[in-house]
């Protein structure tokens, strides 16, 4: 190659740019987004709301497709089986219910294109979504300068409904999963060394992981390391190079990269436990894993509910599932479907499908009957109720133990805890 | 010891990945003198047609070793076929009508067919992961403990996999007659085509040849270290492999086998390094691929052997 210095680095300069760009582009965290300014342009004005049609129609952004494609696709199985049901039993106020649901392709910026969308049609009277927290959170703000009321199913970092008072949640939020799975280590597993590998990534990751630490060093335990991790790296080894003695390890990851991390960790001898949160819960978990019976087997996670809880309610709930779509309904498509009927509780109870009057009757919400238990809407518009251990057995997930909350005083200093923890 | 050891494995396995993808960045930019940027797609392509051969074969865990060899082979060769395939039709359609044209329209060009590719994927496979089968033994079976040093299978059979292919690539580039024509024609395309040799077949043969190591590439990768497979996979594995290749000096054929094997053991080291007070490695994996060719440029701009080696291809 006839190549001098100078020209040949005049000759890579274009392709160091473009790798410049790319490498920008990666550090888009979704995270960083969180607060305000989430869409360009000016804030939509509130576009009066019209409320003469003959639906009701309630807006739904889910990741239909991408890298967390089950949980957009479960959820709104689960709406969509809420809206069957309501319909059936002859709609609300006179009028039928319609979700639109639309796909935000598990991208935080789609997320927010999408919810843009619903804020400028005078016929949506809420918006359900999302499951992931990132995405939540570059929505939420847009909807609530809208004025729109959004229930988020199931993403549950803390910093969603503290966007403003139209924001609520049917699920947990990060500390109290992160305060189950260390009450879980200790009392059930009887575990003392615990460590952690998190998601640098995620919103849901970092927050999942500080509760752990915290919780579980109160209840006595030790955390030997914390390790983070990037759910776009290929290779977990050197990670799990440090995390070797642990007598568990705590992965609160989504179910993509857990797979990986299991088949990496077991083929590095490491034979411990894995617990991780409801980002596992997915059909798809297992076979990330190398299959049934493989590098998950006998795991814990925590999540909303149990298809094996022999209420009535549950038990309906998962027959009606089963007959629509043949297959057990997961967490997230319960949380859908809850999330939907609480909708339809406060529209009922407000007795009107005028935005404001519905916000307020969803923040009254006491011990609503869900799928996925007694849902009682806090002043900080978070739901309480109970968490379900689950353990992994073949393809199945089966249930192992409940943790309720603690009580109301030790819950909120958890969340105080986490607040501070960020 | 045997910590630093254990990174060193995890470090040279990942590294073959990145230094079988570099080579064909550093082929190409040396008989063309242009960055392809599609390669790391190719990649993320020989991932995929390995993906669904290996559904279309049914395969699954084999207990021994050869059994898994031999069912993983076809499917190798399959996805090699494929990418070389692809690789041919992306420089006859995208870069061959621009032999003539400024260097950064090639290079635009390429970048265009990168998006191209990635976004067809997605289209094509859809944006849901998908998981390749295990193939070969996992668990105790599947590794080999000398002391407390683990090294699995997967590891052995991937390393074993990229040194026979780069073998191959060696005796190619300096012992057939096509090879030859490779290095003349990147030591002096004017030239040797005044000699009779038909520039353009070189070139095609070098981006099919390339490819097909991607190809390889991507099977070894999903089948024996990392299971998810998505249309967006070549980014990230194709930027650091690109990078490999300019720390090794692009151009240079062991410079991109060194870039990469360094790049492989600098990420497996920042991973796996402990903790010091608040500070935490691992977060900066990525950060050190780019140090890592901020400093080498500082310091040798051509890469590490991009001048010593005066043979090129």
């Amino acid at each position: 190659m006839r190549v001098s210095r100078s020209s040949f680095v005049s000759r890579i300069a274009p392709g160091l740019a473009f790798v410049a760009l790319l490498g920008l582009a990666g550090c888009k965290d979704p995270g960083t987004a969180s607060k305000g300014g989430a869409e360009s342009g000016g804030a939509p004005t509130a576009a009066a709301q019209d409320t003469s049609g003959s639906e009701i129609k309630i807006g739904h952004y889910a990741s239909l497709t991408g890298e967390t494609a089950t949980f957009g696709v479960e959820t709104n199985e689960g709406i969509e089986l809420a809206i069957k049901q309501l319909n059936e039993k002859g709609g609300m106020l006179g009028k039928k219910f319609r979700v639109e649901t639309q796909d935000d392709q598990s991208k935080p910026e789609e997320a927010a294109t999408v919810v843009t969308k619903f804020s400028n049609d005078p016929q949506i009277v809420a918006v359900l979504g999302e499951v992931a927290s990132s995405r939540s959170l570059r929505a939420a703000p847009i909807l609530e300068r809208a004025g729109l009321p959004m229930i988020t199913p199931s993403s549950t970092n803390p910093d969603v409904t503290k966007v403003g008072p139209n924001i609520f949640r049917v699920c947990f939020i990060d500390p109290f999963q992160g305060y189950v799975m260390a009450k879980f280590a200790h009392d059930d597993l009887k575990v003392t060394r615990v460590a952690v590998m998190h998601d640098q990534s995620s919103d849901y990751s970092v927050g999942l992981a500080n509760v752990f630490k915290e919780e579980f060093a109160k209840m006595g335990g030790s955390i030997t390391t914390d390790v983070s991790f990037n759910s776009k790296d290929s290779d977990f080894r050197g990670q799990l190079s440090q995390v070797k003695g642990a007598e568990a390890i705590f992965i609160p990851g989504y179910y993509g990269e857990v797979g990986t991390i299991a088949r990496q960790a077991r083929e590095q001898g490491i034979d411990v436990p894995l617990m991780g949160g409801d980002g596992w819960d997915s059909e798809k978990l297992v076979e990330g894993a190398g299959g049934p019976g493989k590098a998950l087997e006998n795991c814990y996670f925590s999540n909303h509910y149990s298809k094996d809880d022999k209420s009535p309610r549950v038990q309906e709930f998962v027959k009606a599932y089963s007959a629509a779509y043949g297959k057990a309904p997961s967490g997230l498509a319960a949380m859908g479907y809850d999330a939907m009927m609480l909708l339809a509780d406060a529209i009922k109870r407000a007795d009107s499908i005028e935005r404001p009057k519905v916000r307020e009757a969803l923040a009254s919400t006491k011990n609503f009957p869900g799928v996925t238990g007694d849902i009682t809407i806090d002043a900080d518009r978070n739901a309480t109720k109970p968490a379900v251990i689950l353990q992994i057995k073949g393809t199945e997930f089966t249930y192992k133990a409940t943790i309720q909350p603690p009580s109301a005083a030790a819950s909120t200093g958890v969340v105080k805890q986490a607040a501070s923890a960020r | 010891m045997q910590y630093f050891l254990q990174n060193v494995i995890n470090g040279v396995q990942l590294g073959s990945i990145y230094a079988l993808i570099a080579l064909g960045y550093t082929m190409v930019y040396g008989v063309l003198r242009l960055i392809n940027f599609a390669h790391g797609d190719v990649f993320m392509i020989g991932a995929y047609v390995g993906f669904y051969a290996a559904s279309a074969m049914k395969l699954q865990e084999q207990p021994t070793l050869g059994g898994a060899l031999l069912q993983l082979i076809p499917v190798l060769f399959l996805a090699m076929v494929a990418c070389a395939v692809l690789g041919l039709i992306i420089e006859r359609l995208a870069y061959k009508p621009l032999r003539k044209a400024p260097r950064l329209t090639a290079l635009i060009t390429a970048i265009g067919v990168s998006l191209f590719l990635e976004n067809g994927g997605q289209l094509l496979f859809g944006a849901d992961p998908k998981f390749f089968p295990s193939v070969t033994p996992q668990g105790p079976k599947g590794t080999i403990r000398i002391g407390e040093l683990i090294i699995s299978v997967d590891q052995l059979v991937l390393v074993i996999a990229a040194a026979l292919l780069m073998a191959v690539l060696w005796y190619i580039v300096s012992r057939t007659r096509i090879g030859k024509a490779m290095r003349a024609v990147s030591h002096d395309a004017d030239a040797a085509a005044l000699m009779g040799i038909n520039t353009d077949n070189v070139i095609s043969f070098t981006f099919g040849l390339g490819a097909a190591l991607a190809g390889a590439g991507g099977v070894l990768f999903a089948s024996l270290t990392y299971a998810k497979i998505l249309p967006l996979l070549g980014v990230t594995m194709g930027l650091k492999a690109f990078v490999a290749a300019v720390v090794g000096g692009i151009g240079s054929i062991p410079g991109a086998m060194l870039g990469g094997l360094l790049m492989g053991l600098a990420e497996s080291f920042v991973k796996g390094a402990p903790a010091i007070g608040p500070f935490e490695p691992s977060r900066w994996t990525d950060a050190v691929a780019f140090v890592l060719l901020i400093v080498v440029l500082l310091v040798r701009p051509a890469g590490l052997i991009g001048n010593a080696a005066p043979e090129k291809v």
